[in-house]
């Protein structure tokens, strides 16, 4: 074979790996029954083709070609381990036997292998970064160093964790399994939230001197189009439609100098329409479905915002509306704390405050910044400046985000003496 | 991305193993560095002369001084090495944990400095 008709194998290998690697690893896993193990087998395989596809041609099937080298790969190196350790040789032999004809199986139970895969990653046993790591690196193919850095943390913390993650679902027998339909919403809700995790620390890093992660975010809508690919359930599509219509707004969220802008603010030109008309259409299908619930709503409400041409024609009416039955739906201080803003929007200032002094009251969201910026706004709009500059400096004792601090000090700084 | 993987062990113990237990630790380290060989971790390897072979070197105040010994007197010492391609520190620690040092002493995965990324 001429070097350029290697070269051209070798790419081919690297594309089926950027493309399929995954799956591979999610049928492997299955047949396997060890992350550990199905991992090694997924090296190996490719190591195979490298080998091998320049020689004999790149296979017909090569998803099906890597999945029975894995496995071929796997009982080997289970007969080679046995010499020194007898037990595995009886491993290596099920193995063998009950996991014979692993291509025969059909394109659905490979995607099913998928479905598998993220579920065990979000494992409610399992601690919640240890989830996103793992999902991270095992669904997403992000390396350690990579999860590491979009986390602000170091790789040996990210490795433990997995290794730890790793080590619970092999010694508590952690199924590998999508979970049936009785126990599918309540699991469903821990994989939405973990999507919904990655996305958030993407969209508004919780820490650090740039506002947005936009790796992260992409890696969270990847997973959003790929569980609804999967599993088209109303609250998955509502969280990838949340998700879009967060993300159309990205440009529009920070200045050229890196400044947060608030959404009445923005320079909706900027809004990217393309995701505003996915988004809106995935939120459509969801609510026809009669059985949405939080993720659906709020992407109602984001949808409502998108289709304002300009922050003075929003339909604070409509978004209040929405609110309403997100507080039945999911009762929360931050749900009324946005419903306060809404009725603010639509009945004034004195309302709104009103609202947010009674959740205060209760003594809820004490150490939340966003209630005392809010709470701040309103006060300045009704002239209230003492009250004003309290609150901001509260909200600016508050956060650790240095756009956002720049915002609230440029806030204060704007109050009348 | 290579890490380098420190195999540590109590020396001491070496010389005091029967002849056939000592033939089944290096027949393990042998078929371990064959099969990281094929799946293509393996990038260099050494055993090391155990530490009373050792002598360390320093200039201080332009003056050179040798001791003999290693740099530090500890319960188990560095007694070989693998260098290895790992995707990330997890496929390392995977790699490193088939190592037969992980059973009798303790491996430590360093990852390689690259100088080339900021």
């Amino acid at each position: 074979m001429s070097e350029e008709a290697a070269r051209r194998v070798r790419e081919m290998v690297d594309a089926v790996y950027r493309s399929d690697s995954r799956r591979v690893l999610a049928t492997l896993i299955r047949l396997l029954g060890d992350f550990d193990l199905a991992e090694e087998a997924l090296h190996d395989a490719f190591t195979a083709a490298v080998e091998r596809w320049p020689r004999d041609g790149v296979p017909a099937n090569p998803r099906a070609w890597l999945v029975s080298a894995g496995r071929f790969k796997a009982i080997d190196a289970m007969r080679r381990r046995a010499r020194f350790d007898a037990s595995l040789e009886e491993i290596a032999r099920r193995f063998d036997t009950e996991t014979s004809d692993p291509t025969g199986r059909d394109e659905e139970s490979v995607e099913d292998d998928r479905l598998r895969l993220i579920f065990t990653c979000c494992h409610p046993a399992l601690p919640p970064d240890a989830q996103i790591a793992l999902t991270l690196r095992e669904v997403c193919g992000l390396t350690t160093e990579e999860i590491a850095r979009a986390f602000l943390t170091g790789p040996p913390t990210v490795a433990q964790r997995i290794v730890r993650a790793k080590a619970k679902i092999r010694d508590a027998r952690i199924p590998y399994e999508v979970p049936v339909r009785g126990d599918l919403p309540g699991r469903l809700d821990t994989v939405l939230h973990v999507i919904y995790l990655v996305f958030n620390e993407g969209y508004s890093a919780s820490a650090g001197s740039s506002l947005t992660r936009p790796d992260l975010s992409g890696e969270a809508i990847r997973l959003g189009r790929l569980l609804i690919d999967l599993l088209a359930e109303p609250e998955a599509l509502g969280l990838l439609s949340l998700m879009l219509l967060h993300e159309s707004r990205r440009t529009a969220r920070t200045s050229p100098a890196g400044e947060l802008v608030l959404l009445g603010d923005q320079d909706r030109s900027l809004w990217n329409r393309e995701l505003i008309a996915e988004g809106s259409a995935l939120v459509q299908r969801a609510l026809s479905s009669r059985r949405f619930g939080p993720y659906t709503l709020q992407a109602a409400i984001a949808a409502v915002h998108a289709e304002a041409p300009a922050a003075g024609a929003t339909d604070w009416a409509q978004i209040v509306g929405l609110y309403d039955v997100l507080a039945r739906a999911d009762p929360s201080p931050v749900v009324e704390l946005n419903r306060a803003a809404a009725v603010a929007m639509r009945d004034g200032p004195l309302a709104g405050l009103t609202l947010i002094d009674g959740i205060l009251a209760r003594g809820d969201l004490a150490d939340y910044y966003l209630a005392h910026s809010a709470r701040a706004d309103l006060c300045r709009r009704l002239g209230r400046t003492t009250d004003a500059r309290a609150s901001y400096e509260r909200a600016l004792r508050l956060t650790q985000q240095d756009p956002e601090r720049r915002f609230l000090e440029r806030r204060l700084g704007e109050l009348p003496d | 991305m290579k890490y380098l993987c420190l195999i540590y062990s109590d020396e001491t113990q070496w010389p005091k193993l029967p002849k056939a237990d000592a033939d089944k630790w290096m027949g393990e380290y042998m078929e371990f560095t064959d099969h990281i060989k094929k799946s293509g971790h393996y990038v260099g390897s050494n055993r090391l002369q155990p530490t009373q072979a050792a002598t360390t070197v320093r200039i201080r105040n332009g003056k050179l001084s040798t001791t003999d010994g290693p740099f530090a007197e500890t319960k188990e010492q560095l007694g070989g090495y693998y260098l290895i391609e790992a995707r990330d520190l997890n496929e390392a620690i995977q790699v490193a944990s088939r190592n037969p040092g992980a059973r009798h002493g303790s491996v430590e995965v360093r990852p390689v400095m690259d100088v080339t990324r900021p």
